[in-house]
């Protein structure tokens, strides 16, 4: 009785998932009338706007992600050194991006920064890119930050510092050389989920003006009929490739763990 | 009639057989003890008298109410787990109280009925605690007095006391009997500790493999063993082995030896006889039936006891003597000898 | 502990604290300040004088009804998000589901509940928008015309739907591993003491989950009550709810008060913050047994 009632809801439940799936695969495949065909595909990789969008983005995504490691590994080391009685303060800083709609950060960015400010960051192509990265920075905060504590949770912290003290190591050895290397696994999850919110964001990007992937798919849909669902596809896949990378070094991890 | 009877009781899960013609009659307010190595199926057994297993075949039968079928919920039995087991969520007059609850009972009533089982587990003070504010021994308690309240027919326990430290365990267990016999519950208890079941229990049953290979109470199991598993696992043990020359004659070591039983094995033929570490004593004894030569191996101080280890008839002896202040344990390496009394020997069958 | 050093040589202090500086930086410059800038900004005539008006120009019926529509888009994909994902999740704990089902279904819930925005609104489009695979299958099968019934996704309960398809998934990750702690020992006492599995469910395990239960209630809310892009990409610009009407606002001055804006965005601030502070209250209630 309950293993059907178990069933019931679990297969409702991936038929809602997965219809919309099916349904955006079956559109994207209709662009040429009467039979299915990769057209619209073709058509989505043979536009250069989708490269330059979608290579800006990336280049994108990488920045947040250096910034958001140097950022966040320093902090929730020393943190977990030498300052637990910050945690509180740090982690409900880091919990803020999840409570603040980025629509109103980036509304203050724009106020903030604009041409007439003590930091004029918007008055320049560069400048904005900067003030995005630092936006897109903020959105992954919260992951990036409960990744990397989880990771240092799992090793000794202290520990591991005073040996390498000992052996005459200075703070930056022992962030590179011996931190990071120990939180790898952790980084690399955090870093591939900033991968899939950079490359899909739209909010800050649109409102920026850059041009980036997220606003280049809204501009396609509105304009574009058998195109959009294939830009779905696509980015569903990159989704599910950040997430499965995400997973892979999760279970290295593991894996190696035993070993040792 | 027995109060609480288990017939032919059989588990199997997947290929695995885990408990097999299972068969006990539990008198009422008995305390029985369920005593195994781990993987031996105690708690398969009582987890099919709490109702969470449903044997394979076989039957459970309460005050001669057929329970085999029935849900947990309907047999009206008090259980006590291993730890973890109280409500987080509810104070502990909240947690005692639960039972009467669910089945309805009126508020006065139960605040009265929780008093008074607090009072009975000596936290009269407590009810307003939260689990985690209590210790580990209380948490057990509060968990003791929550299967009670609702005045259960039978209680379960499962290794109630193995995640407590040694002291808190020893005076828990003796202040588990009182209650029980205060209140007269037929209980089964499953624990690994031999020394438990032996202190605590009416009756013990000593499982092996998922049979009850004795049952009997505590100084018969101890004393007269009826397979070797539960001589060699209740209790130390040495073991010698015996040539058989008559119906009740062996020889141990090369001395003749007139035992207390007829021996059930042919001439010739070896048997292995067991031996109390008590009833070994060191030092020639006057009417010691075998006096074996003898070199000590080891010495163990456990305080009102000295348990020593000896070489002696081709094995190693363990024997307990008692401390006494004028004479120093034997040194390490001393040629000495141990004495025995035919009447201690154990024939070992099988 | 690191509090002793501190006390025997206070000036070491502040070395400590330097440590964290780069981080307070960042948050200063990109997360507090901007956010106060808004705050101050909802009280701030044009040219920088106090005023409560931007609060009360807020008072217009079209903006009333964008927030009241944001806040019912929010709850409701919130506790649909969380009955649907809790149902999901208890099923697959315990519901007696093969052991093989809860690995893919957790990495599924992992790529759904980041796959927002803009490709997701795609998809719907492609599957129950006008010409989409179901809303044809329908018509063509068995002659049922989703439009004569009134269902429209691009109105308030397309979104709903559309949203949950992020908001099950997140209540599905953050909810299964508090089923995982919910102890075996806990539902047994309960059923030998004579509940039944809804007394356990309501008297034990809900109340445990309760905290948990709530607090990814705040986040949907506060994840639904922001999303710019998914409703975007489905109906431009059109449909009136607070973050589409600040977008616009923000491109645009389509309110004829620049100031307007700070308090339209000082509002879903006030709202979600509203929304954690509740749930942090009622945690702190509910959890007098935590420790
Ligand atoms: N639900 C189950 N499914 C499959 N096998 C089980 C199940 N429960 C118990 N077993 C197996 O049955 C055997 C007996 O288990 P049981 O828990 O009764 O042992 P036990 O005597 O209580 O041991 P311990 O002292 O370790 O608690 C074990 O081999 C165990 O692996
Ligand atoms: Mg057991």
């Amino acid at each position: 009785m309950m293993r059907v009632v178990a069933w019931g809801v679990f297969l409702l439940g991936c038929l809602f998932f997965l219809l919309p799936l099916v349904g955006m695969t079956e559109f994207s495949l209709k662009m040429r009338r009467g039979v299915y065909s990769f057209d619209a595909y073709a058509a989505v990789f043979g536009d250069p706007a989708f490269w330059a969008t979608f290579g800006y983005s990336l280049a994108l995504a990488a920045a947040t992600i250096v910034v958001g490691v140097v950022l966040v590994v320093p902090t929730a080391y020393w943190v977990r050194l030498r300052l637990p009685q910050a945690r509180p303060f740090v982690e409900f800083i880091t919990l803020l991006p999840l409570v603040i709609p980025a629509i109103v950060i980036v509304f203050g960015y724009i106020r903030m920064y604009n041409t007439s400010s003590f930091l004029p960051l918007t008055g320049s192509a560069l400048g904005t890119d900067i003030l995005l990265t630092m936006g897109y920075a903020t959105l992954a905060l919260p992951y990036m930050y409960r990744s990397v504590d989880t990771g240092l949770r799992t090793i000794d912290v202290g520990t591991l510092t005073e040996a390498a003290q000992s052996l005459g190591a200075g703070w930056v050895t022992i962030l590179a050389r011996i931190i990071l290397p120990n939180v790898m696994v952790a980084v690399l999850s955090g870093a591939f989920l900033t991968l899939a919110i950079v490359l899909g964001e739209f909010t800050m990007a649109a409102l920026l003006n850059r041009p980036a992937f997220g606003p280049y798919m809204q501009l396609l849909g509105a304009n574009r009929a058998y195109e959009p669902p294939a830009l779905a596809v696509i980015a569903f896949a990159i989704t599910w490739g950040c997430m499965g990378l995400m997973q892979l070094a999760t279970r290295f991890a593991k894996h190696e763990r035993a070993k040792a | 009639m027995s109060f609480l009877s288990l017939s032919h009781l059989e588990k199997t899960f997947g290929t695995n057989r885990v408990v097999k013609d299972f068969n006990l009659s539990v008198e009422k307010g008995e305390f029985i003890s369920l005593l195994g190595p781990s993987g031996c199926g105690k708690t398969t057994v009582l987890r099919m008298v709490a109702g969470f297993e449903t044997p394979t075949s076989g039957g459970i039968v309460i005050d001669g109410q057929e329970v085999t079928g029935l849900k947990p919920n309907q047999r009206n039995i008090g259980m006590m787990f291993q730890a973890y087991a109280l409500f987080p969520n509810m104070t502990v007059a909240e947690n005692v109280a639960f039972g009467l609850k669910v089945k309805g009972v009126a508020k006065d009533k139960r605040d009265a009925r929780v008093e008074e089982m607090l009072r009975l587990i000596g936290l009269p003070e407590m009810g307003g605690r939260y689990p985690f504010q209590l210790s580990g021994g209380q948490q057990q308690r509060v968990a003791l007095a929550r299967a009670l309240a609702p005045s259960p027919r039978v209680l379960l326990l499962d290794e109630p006391l193995s995640a407590l430290d040694a002291k808190v365990r020893v005076s828990l267990r003796n202040e588990i009997r009182e209650i029980q016999r205060e209140l007269g519950i037929t209980t089964i208890f499953v624990t690994h500790d031999q020394e438990e079941a032996l202190s605590m229990s009416d009756r013990v049953v000593v499982m092996n493999g998922g049979i009850a290979e004795q049952v009997g109470a505590p100084f018969e199991v101890y004393n007269r063993p009826s397979t070797r598993f539960v001589a060699t696992f209740v209790g130390t043990l040495n073991v010698f082995d015996g040539a058989v020359t008559g119906p009740q004659s062996v020889t141990l070591a090369g001395v003749p030896v007139t035992l207390a039983e007829p021996v059930e094995a042919s001439k010739g033929a070896t048997v292995a006889l067991a031996l109390r570490p008590e009833a070994v004593q060191l030092g020639r004894v006057e009417g010691a039936d075998v006096v074996l030569p003898a070199t000590i191996e080891s010495v163990e101080f456990l305080g009102s006891i000295i348990r020593v280890r000896a070489r002696a008839g081709g094995s190693v002896v363990a024997l307990d003597t008692f401390n006494r202040m004028d004479a120093p344990p034997p040194a390490i390496g001393a040629e000495t000898e141990v004495s025995l009394h035919a009447r201690d020997l154990i024939v070992l069958a099988g | 502990m690191p509090t002793e050093p501190i006390r025997r040589a206070p000036r070491r202090f502040p070395l400590h604290w330097l440590g964290i500086l780069p981080f307070a930086i960042f948050a200063t410059l990109f997360l507090i300040l901007p956010t106060m800038r808004i705050v101050l900004g909802a009280f701030q005539t044009p040219d920088g004088g106090f005023t409560l008006q931007n609060m009360l120009d807020l008072n217009t019926d079209s903006i009333r009804a964008a927030y009241w529509t944001s806040i019912k888009l929010s709850f409701y994909t919130a506790a649909l998000g969380c009955a649907v994902g809790f149902a999901m999740a208890a099923a697959v704990v315990f519901g007696g589901l093969p052991k093989g089902v809860r690995s893919p279904l957790l990495t599924f819930s992992g790529v759904a509940s980041n796959f927002a925005g803009v490709p997701l609104a795609f998809a719907f489009i492609a599957t129950i928008g006008p010409v989409g695979l179901i809303t044809v299958w329908l018509r063509t099968e068995f002659g049922i015309n989703l439009r004569a019934y009134g269902f429209n996704l691009l109105s308030f309960w397309g979104l709903v739907i559309t949203y949950l398809f992020f908001q099950i998934p997140l209540m599905i990750l953050i909810i299964t591993p508090a089923l995982d702690g919910l102890k075996r020992e806990w539902r047994e006492a309960a059923a030998v003491l004579g509940a039944t599995g809804v007394q356990y469910w309501r008297m034990v395990a809900l109340p445990i989950l309760f905290p948990s239960i709530l607090g990814t209630f705040a986040l949907l809310f506060a994840n639904a009550f922001g999303a710019v892009a998914t409703a975007f990409a489905l109906t431009g610009p059109q449909l009136n709810i607070v973050p589409i009407k600040l977008f616009a606002q923000i491109r645009g001055d389509v309110l004829g008060n620049p100031n307007l804006g700070y308090a339209l965005a000082f509002g879903m601030i006030l709202i979600t913050a509203g929304a954690n502070l509740l749930y942090i209250w009622l945690r702190v209630r509910s959890e007098r047994w935590l420790k």
